[in-house]
């Protein structure tokens, strides 16, 4: 980090004892934001009885094949796994759908002059401000004429009916260089053949890094699969959680629900650790 | 807006945006229609025909005690979460960033709530205030406080404020962090130069320096808490107890699907849409304009 032209440490950089209070407040910052999901971790791997028997335990216990076992394989009303596999093919659909429809429409919007573009440009604006859960009501309806409740479309398709990935691909192809195109064009290259060969190569890092978050959105989808999916084979893993309550004031299975809960967390924090600078950069430009 | 040199034709490019042009009129601007469209009707008791009452339904919303309670609920609600988000991320975005090594490791564990969805997140917590069970609510307990969110009003937003805000932190420490780790340090050593200490640094330079990431941060929670905590709320109180968490977006949830008050329902879906609106018009407005470095 030193750099020559850099002043001597010290001045602004903290050392000594203050250096120490500085990472003192992290480690406790860091410890309580983690606290809830080792909590979790922990009251995954006892049994029932050391739960309810308040205080419970801080370190894991031996029953983590156990709860895992029962909840993948039993669960509820439906296995974990199959609600797994459910929330997979949903993240993945929303992620890969959204970044296709909207690499292609980018592609037309900036590079082509036709008749109504303006009018679709701000057709395609305007989704821009309506996240699903103000037009629900609206959207079940029209998933139901379709025939489309319980079914992987019916949870994709509402959900990657907005813009925002269209606008960053606009952003990114405005940054371009026109020579490119001018280059392409000499050479008689059809516009497909510019987009496969040079502007979809060049898009990789942003069609990675909008992956990530759009992995994570689709993933953490709570409100739109709770209300179409009425069949429990459907169920997706975040939205099958709250299923697992009993109603009424039975004690809940707090192990197998909360093995759930983790196994529910597990893929999204993988892609957030593993990704993490896409991520980072994916999040500023796609709020930006 | 668009490129100095284009390709020629038209059927192809109309080709390429249809898919995002037929999907966006599917599934967003008819449904979107359709809730205005509904908004000015009210069903007759059994559903078989539905009657036109003009605004009818925003007028009896906007006199109805519940709706307003409701609309309260949710600003007190979105300033808490907005509040209990970004402060802790603010202060440790500085203490990280005035760490030379390290800070990248912190950044990392800190992230991981971000990935937790809110539905998950309100799990997590309702688990430690569990009113049989909780760790949280039986120390609480032992220090003679006695916890029940399932019956204490005050203590039920405290908990789904405390569970939404829990994730966003992390998001809002990237950003301050990020905004941090861009300020010249150049400008700090000079102020440090010229005696000024670390909280005057900080009011007189650091922190303007940061008004257009918090700026963007405020308007971007606020969204966030009106409209992708449905979750939380759902998990851990369904609205209760007397509907003093019901905000806008569950009541939207409740009376048209739970209510079958389909008329209202979409009114409600249609003032939301206006908060929305406003919303984004004032952060294109004001915020984008505002976000150099």
């Amino acid at each position: 980090m030193t750099h020559p032209k850099d002043p001597p440490p010290g001045m602004v950089e903290k050392r000594g004892a203050s250096l120490w209070i500085s990472h003192i407040i992290m480690i406790a910052g860091v410890l309580v934001v983690f606290f809830p999901i080792w909590l979790a971790f922990v009251a995954s791997t006892v049994t029932q009885a050391e739960i309810v028997q308040p205080p419970m335990p801080l370190w894991p216990g031996d029953q983590f094949i156990n709860n895992y076992r029962e909840a993948l394989f039993s669960g509820f009303n439906v296995p974990v796994a199959t609600m797994l596999l459910n929330s997979l093919i949903m993240a993945m659909g929303i992620a890969v759908g959204k970044i296709i429809i909207s690499l292609l429409s980018a592609f037309a919007i900036v590079y082509f002059k036709f008749p109504g573009k303006m009018i679709f440009f701000w057709l395609i604006f305007l989704t821009l401000m309506l996240p699903v859960e103000v037009r629900i009501v609206p959207t079940y309806e029209v998933i139901a004429n379709f025939g489309m409740l319980n079914s992987y479309g019916g949870l994709i398709l509402p959900l990657i009916a907005s813009a925002t990935a269209t606008f960053l691909f606009r952003q990114f192809y405005m940054t371009v260089p026109d020579e490119l195109a001018e280059a392409a064009r000499v050479d008689g290259a059809s516009p497909m053949r510019f987009f496969w060969d040079i502007l979809f190569p060049m898009s990789r890092t942003n069609i990675a890094a909008l992956f990530v978050i759009l992995f994570i959105y689709g993933w953490n989808q709570y409100l739109w699969p709770l209300l179409i999916t009425t069949d429990p084979s459907m169920n997706t893993i975040v939205m099958g959680i709250k299923q697992m309550f009993p109603s009424g004031d039975d004690l809940a299975n707090w192990p197998v629900i909360l093995a759930t809960s983790i196994m529910a967390m597990v893929p999204p924090i993988i892609v957030v650790i593993s990704m993490q600078k896409l991520f980072v950069r994916g999040l500023v430009d796609s709020e930006k | 807006m668009e490129k100095r040199v284009t390709f020629k034709g038209w059927l192809l490019p109309l080709c390429l945006i249809a898919p995002q042009v037929l999907v966006s009129a599917v599934f967003f601007f008819y449904p979107a229609g359709q809730a205005i469209w509904q908004s000015l009707f009210i069903p007759d008791p059994f559903g078989l025909s539905m009657q036109f009452v003009g605004l009818g339904n925003f007028e009896y919303l906007l006199s109805d005690p519940y709706y307003r309670t409701s609309f309260l609920t949710t600003a007190i609600f979105s300033t808490l979460v907005t509040l209990a988000s970004m402060i802790p991320a603010l202060f440790l975005a500085v203490v990280a960033d005035r760490l030379i090594k390290g800070a990248g490791v912190y950044r990392t564990m800190l992230i991981w709530p971000y990935a937790v969805a809110p539905a998950v997140a309100g799990v997590l917590w309702l688990f430690m205030f569990n009113t049989r069970v909780g760790v949280v609510s039986w120390y609480l307990g032992n220090l003679g406080y006695d916890w029940n969110h399932v019956l204490n009003g005050g203590e039920a937003m405290g908990l789904v404020v405390v569970a939404s805000a829990w994730g966003r932190i992390s998001y809002n420490f990237l950003f301050f962090f990020a905004a941090l780790q861009a300020i010249p340090k150049s400008v700090i050593e000079a102020a440090a130069i010229d005696g000024a200490r670390f909280w005057k640094r900080f009011w007189t330079i650091v922190l303007p320096l940061l008004s257009p990431t918090t700026f963007f941060l405020l308007v971007v929670n606020i969204v966030y808490a009106f409209f992708e905590t449905f979750g939380v709320i759902h998990t851990i109180t369904s609205g209760g107890p007397q509907q003093s968490t019901t905000i806008l977006v569950y009541k939207v949830f409740s009376d048209g699907f739970v209510g079958q008050d389909l008329g209202s329902s979409a009114a409600q879906s249609v003032i939301l849409l206006l908060v929305v609106g406003a919303l984004t018009i004032f952060q294109f407005k004001f915020v984008e304009r505002r976000v150099h470095y």
